[in-house]
């Protein structure tokens, strides 16, 4: 399953976090897009499709424009990668609590 | 079910955040991570070497189900009492050296807080070592516990 994998090398990139945090309240354009940003226009364009690949991002037919906006369940499911590590974690401070606990009452 | 354990990877940071609160003293908190019998009860890993003082060094062995051998290793770069432990830990794999602060807080008599920061040297690294399959499998008592619990619903 390497579409995981993706999308955290999705969010790897400077430029494209910046192109989500753009994007975290309001859908926009590619040219509105581009226009944050200093690098060339193909340059975003090619971020843009990266992002929509993984699915990050979604498109919207506007009439004749393009919106983007931001795919908020992917979003969410990259938050949810931590889990199994958290859960780790939880699981070993539970015991470590219940252990120290028992030798509190020794 | 309340979440105590709180982890945060920053996007785009080589690092992890975890935070968690114990219905504990300080003074036992502390020492759940510096007495080797205690540290085997709670990670379910052997101690085969633990000299937490700075410059010491640890050395962890775990077994995994299929009799797998997994080593972990450091060297701790200061262990202050009930406050404080600076430590590496490296583990098989390609995952590198992490760099890892212990912030130990006492909140009331008889309750502190964890505050572990976890530095990778890259981006990738870090995400290699959340995304490992071990994450679950790590603590394998845990999850055969974990198991047994969730076949019963």
């Amino acid at each position: 399953m390497n579409l995981r994998r993706d999308v955290f090398q999705a969010i790897a990139d400077p430029t494209r976090r910046a192109i989500l945090l753009l994007l975290a309240t309001q859908s926009m354009t590619a040219g509105a897009i581009a226009a944050n940003f200093d690098t060339a226009r193909p340059t975003i364009s090619k971020h843009l499709s990266i992002l929509t690949e993984c699915e990050l991002l979604a498109q919207e037919q506007n009439g004749r424009e393009v919106h983007y906006h931001i795919n908020a369940k992917k979003m969410k499911e990259v938050d949810d990668f931590i889990e199994p590590f958290r859960k780790m974690w939880e699981h070993r401070f539970n015991k470590l609590e219940s252990i120290m606990k028992k030798y509190k009452g020794k | 079910m309340e979440q105590k354990t709180k982890v945060t990877a920053p996007a785009g940071k080589q690092e992890v955040l975890i935070t968690r609160d114990f219905e504990l003293p300080v003074e036992l908190l502390f020492k759940a991570h510096t007495e080797a019998e205690i540290i085997e009860e709670w990670m379910g890993n052997k101690v085969l070497k633990l000299d937490a003082r700075k410059h010491g060094s640890f050395d962890y062995l775990a077994i995994d189900p299929k009799g797998n051998k997994h080593s972990f290793r450091g060297a701790f770069h200061d262990v202050i009492p009930n406050q404080k432990i600076i430590r590496t830990f490296e583990m098989d794999g390609p995952f590198g050296v992490q760099l890892e602060f212990y912030d130990f807080e006492k909140i009331t008599e008889d309750t502190s807080r964890l505050n572990m920061r976890i530095i990778y040297e890259t981006l990738e690294q870090r995400d290699g070592v959340l995304k490992l399959p071990f994450v679950q499998g790590i603590n394998w008592a845990h999850n055969t516990l974990q198991e047994v619990v969730s076949k019963r619903k």
